[in-house]
């Protein structure tokens, strides 16, 4: 097998020619043409929010009254009193995100690798079988689907059972309580997220060779313990990519939150006690979605494009903690 | 043209010759006779000798099954600590089902039913735990299969009790099991080799070295038995001789059943033979004896290369 | 060797049926093979066991009842009316009219997103697979890529209306009284799907292309051919099912992004064209797609007729079992030794989303 080098300069010897040349750049063109379109869609969003950044400073991230009494009185290019245009404190936005998202993924991250296991280690042939086109299709399906189940069947169920006239009135003066709440839109998004996860790490532990399933057994390993050193071990960077996939879409969830999660700009408070599970949320990502239509207002839409590159930046450095966690396998010849 | 002769059935030996072993009889007895390669009769002659031999397991009159059909039949042998038992015999003859039955192996890939006994010093495996028995009772494949962790990990995989700590590189300061990994590396010959870094991957070692790390890995939990699967058949000669020079080290402290294919391996390291054909026993002996002086017909056919 | 017992007895061929004794004396005890038992385990390892079937468990449990309870409530709401007429705006949301603009939509919106995806995801891919070669550059394109494959659609769709509501591309869709572009319209919607679909496209060609063996290229330019008629003629072919697969996970997603129509695609119901040329009038125009309609349906839009979003929903969802019955065919027309148990979880996670775009580490041999 040549070494890479010289596979290389072999090939470049051979395949020249003219119409290769020309193939050449007419596909060099093309990629870099589109390197170009997207590192130019990054910089106009940043361009576009940097009046936002620019007038609130780090306080951006901060909180200082009610997101949406700002959000409203952009679109309607009224300042709030004693305040500029462009005011605007995105934490209860911020929070919103990180309250669901972070638990959704957890739990979609323990289940889907029990649910995992389970599929491809105990349960029987025949139920595999049918479960996996059933998984299959919940991947596949889109979030507005969800978001309708949720909120004609699940919503309401959760009003009835859960919240009582006695909670409501503990913060009515803040918020009001309803069915769309925060628990329904952690328990959307791990449902959501949960086939693909379960997608990814059944596939790695179906592949791990059963060599070394063997040879654990041989040693006197129960089965129990076989799964977890050897088969967990060799699957961490599919579930290093499976976290990282289902981060960045319950991040970038738009459209259900939207729907689900009671699109109240407010921040849940935990010192509620369980209250405050049932209050609403307003994740960054449904902000953007429902307000979309100010984009072409001024101050509006710097705010928008503002959130926006807040979302375009964690995405990234998502992708990147995703590539950062496989390094170390490597080390030991587990496939990433 | 005269009609082909069917092969004899072997009615003769039904039963094992079992040879009781003379003190110190395993290093004689070398006389190599004109048909035996003068090489291997000096490396037999070579071999350091073993104190007392004792009997570890005895497998009674065994049969196995995979689904409907006997694969083994009616099978006798005594599994003896301080020698090697080689069982020899073409495809197909129930040798490596008869192994992976002494550690319970059987029930993963055949789920087979089995009739008779097989004892591990005295007790019924079956009624052993049956991790425990594979602790007791160890296994090493043809194919290496080291685990995609350290070397470290490795050995010390069916040592730790709990799951290992996250951090790869540290290594677990428990003196125990450090102690234990070193000894297992130290009797599988392999510790001179990696002691330099036992943090290394172990996908890293060469083919040699992998299956030297198996054995390393069976040994670390001190068993008691060591069963080898055509250990040698995915080696090269330089590794193979270290690989049979180590199990005739090992034979003092640990019984060893090898199952080959190559009969020259069998003379090599072997200090009983079993020869298996469709699942009987056809002959049990002293190497020697089985290879210089066979008593069954087709034991010769086999050794004399009829089939195979 | 004693060689007359030997030359006697044909060599190799032993005797079909073992002689003696077909099954054990009665007098010895049959074991039969224990169940795998969990009994001598620790606890905690039973506890983990139950633990996995438990998950396992409330994974069918509630994967079925998802689907049973789309599927019932969606066939109990659809009806052949509403497949074949268009959204009618009447007070009576339930009496009026059904989704045929919408249907039209999606596909309109697909074929379009396809249509620029595909090709340019196979001319990328065949970049970075055989010239790009490590380069700084094609290291870029590829993170690129996979930065794209992470960004939420509704940043993408903002970037596409600050793009498209420049005067200069007013072209591509509507202008506003003012004369003002819109930027909505079902090009510049098709065109930003064209970036979902995109990783999805690059990353299956990419495996495809790394899986060729390299005695493939050198066959060729052995020959005497440049590499672009290689890749042509002897690469592309090679890789017609990876390319197919690719498509139609690109097509799974951009069927079902809600967020990129809503912000481009214009308000209205009804397909609107712009203007009176045929097809360019279509694409310059706004309309609305399934995911859309389901959304304006449902208690969050301003349509409230709940039946007739679950009816498109079900729809939504028979077009994502058929994209999903494609790709497992495809796949399994390959002729591949994936065993094929294995094979659709690796196929249907994530591929090109976040996974790193190099394929499997193997090196041509």
């Amino acid at each position: 097998m040549p070494a890479g080098a010289a596979q290389r300069s072999f090939r470049a010897r051979l395949g020249g020619g003219a119409g290769d040349r020309r193939t050449e750049l007419f596909l060099r063109a093309l990629a870099v043409g589109t390197l170009v379109l997207i590192a130019a869609m990054v910089v106009t969003v940043f361009v576009e929010a940097w009046p936002s950044f620019e007038a609130n400073g780090l306080a951006w991230f901060g909180s200082g009254g009610d997101a949406d009494l700002q959000l409203k009185a952009m679109y309607e290019n009224v300042a709030l009193p004693g305040h500029s245009l462009l005011y605007f404190r995105a934490w209860p936005l911020i929070w919103g995100t990180i309250v669901t998202t972070v638990p959704a993924v957890l739990i979609a991250l323990i289940g889907s690798t029990l649910a995992a296991i389970c599929l491809t280690e105990f349960a029987p042939e025949p139920i595999r079988r049918t479960i996996e086109p059933i998984v299959r299709l919940l991947a596949g399906v889109p979030s507005v689907v969800y978001g309708l189940v949720a909120i004609l069947a699940l919503a309401p169920f959760i009003e009835k059972s859960f919240i009582s006239n006695g909670r409501k009135q503990s913060v009515i003066y803040v918020v009001q309580l309803g069915g769309e709440n925060l628990t329904l839109a952690i328990v959307v998004l791990a449902v959501m997220i949960t086939p693909i996860m379960v997608a990814l790490i059944a596939g790695a532990l179906a592949s791990v060779p059963s060599a070394w399933k063997e040879g654990s057994a041989a040693l006197g390993v129960n089965r129990w313990r076989t799964i977890v050193r050897v088969s967990l071990h060799t699957a961490r960077p599919a579930i290093a990519a499976a976290t990282v996939l289902a981060t960045a879409r319950a991040l970038g969830e738009a459209i259900m939150l939207a729907m689900v999660a009671g699109s109240r700009g407010f921040a849940a408070n935990p010192l509620d006690g369980l209250t405050f599970f049932y209050e609403p949320v307003r994740p960054l990502a449904a902000t953007l979605f429902q307000e979309a239509d100010g984009l072409t207002i001024g101050a509006l839409g710097h705010t928008l494009y503002a959130i926006g590159a807040v979302l375009l930046v964690s995405a990234t450095l998502l992708s990147f903690a995703g590539w950062a966690a496989k390094q170390p396998l490597k080390r030991y010849g587990i496939r990433t | 043209m005269s009609p082909v002769k069917p092969i004899r059935r072997i009615a003769v030996d039904r039963e094992p010759n079992v040879v009781e072993p003379a003190p110190g009889a395993n290093g004689g007895g070398a006389a190599a006779t004109a048909a035996r390669p003068s090489a291997s009769a000096r490396l037999r002659a070579a071999r350091p000798a073993v104190g007392d031999v004792r009997e570890r397991m005895k497998v009674e009159s065994v049969w196995l099954a995979y689904g409907e059909n006997w694969v083994v039949r009616d099978v006798s042998l005594p599994v003896r600590q301080g020698e090697v038992l080689a069982l020899i015999g073409a495809s197909g003859s129930g040798k490596t089902t008869l192994l992976r039955s002494l550690n319970r192996l059987t029930e993963i890939t055949a789920g087979g039913a089995r009739a008779g006994a097989i004892t591990l010093d005295g007790e019924e495996i079956h009624e052993l735990e049956v991790n425990t028995l594979r602790r007791r009772v160890s296994m090493v494949f043809q194919q290496p299969n080291p685990f995609p962790m350290s070397i470290y990990d490795n050995v010390a995989y069916s040592l730790a009790e709990q799951s290992p700590p996250r951090g790869r590189r540290r290594r677990r300061h428990n003196a125990e099991i450090d102690h234990a990994v070193r000894d297992a590396l130290t009797r599988a010959g392999l510790y001179d080799e990696v002691a330099g870094d036992l943090d290394r991957s172990a996908l890293r070692l060469s083919g040699g070295q992998q299956q030297r790390l198996c054995i390393a890995r069976a040994l670390a939990a001190k068993p008691e038995v060591l069963l080898l699967d055509e250990p040698c058949s995915a080696l090269d000669p330089i590794s193979t001789a270290t690989i049979e020079d180590l199990i005739v080290g090992l034979r003092e402290s640990v019984a060893i059943v090898i199952v080959t294919h190559n009969l020259q391996q069998a003379f090599r390291v072997a200090d009983h033979v079993a020869f298996m054909h469709l699942g009987e026993l056809v002959e049990y002996g002293p190497a020697e004896q089985v290879f210089d002086r066979p008593a069954a017909q087709r034991t010769r056919e086999y050794i004399g290369g009829a089939f195979g | 060797m004693a060689a007359s017992g030997i030359a006697a007895t044909p060599p190799g061929s032993p005797p079909s049926s073992p002689p003696g004794p077909a099954s054990p004396p009665p007098g010895l005890r049959v074991i039969a093979p224990p169940r795998q038992g969990t009994r001598s385990w620790p606890l905690i390892d039973r506890l983990g066991y139950w633990a996995c079937w438990a998950a396992g468990i409330s994974l069918c449990a509630i994967a079925i009842a998802i689907v049973v309870y789309m599927f019932v409530q969606g066939l109990s709401a659809l009806s052949l009316h509403l497949l074949v007429t268009s959204p009618a705006a009447t007070l009576q949301q339930s009496q009026s009219g059904g989704f045929l603009d919408p249907l039209e939509g999606t596909f309109v919106i697909t074929a379009v997103g396809i249509a620029i995806a595909a090709p340019l995801g196979v001319a990328i891919a065949v970049w970075l697979s055989e010239y790009g070669n490590d380069s700084p550059l094609a290291r870029a394109v590829e993170s690129a890529i996979e930065m794209i494959a992470g960004v939420p659609s509704v940043v993408l769709a903002i970037f596409g209306l600050l793009v498209f509501s420049q005067s200069f591309l007013g072209f591509l869709s509507e202008s506003t009284s003012s004369g003002n572009a819109t930027g909505k319209s079902f090009l510049t919607a098709g065109a930003i799907m064209a970036l979902l679909a995109l990783p999805l496209v690059v990353a299956a060609t990419r495996e495809g292309l790394a899986q060729l063996p390299g005695r493939m290229r050198e066959a060729s330019f052995g020959l005497g051919k440049t590499r672009a008629t290689t890749i042509r003629h002897v690469l592309l072919p090679s890789v017609r099912s990876n390319v197919a697969e690719g498509v139609v996970l690109g097509m799974g997603r951009i069927i079902g992004d809600t967020a990129i129509i809503v912000i481009l695609l214009g308000g209205t119901l009804k397909t609107e064209p712009a203007g009176n040329v045929p097809v360019l009038g279509l694409l310059r125009g706004t309309g609305s797609t399934l995911t859309n309609y389901v959304y304006y349906n449902s208690p969050a839009g301003e349509g409230n007729s709940h039946e007739k979003a679950y009816a498109a929903a079900f729809v939504l969802m028979i077009i994502v079992l058929v994209l999903n019955f494609a790709v497992v065919r495809i796949a399994a027309g390959r002729r591949r030794s994936d065993d094929i148990g294995g094979s659709w979880w690796r196929l249907a996670g994530g591929r090109g989303l976040i996974r790193t775009l190099r394929p499997a580490q193997e090196p041509r041999t």
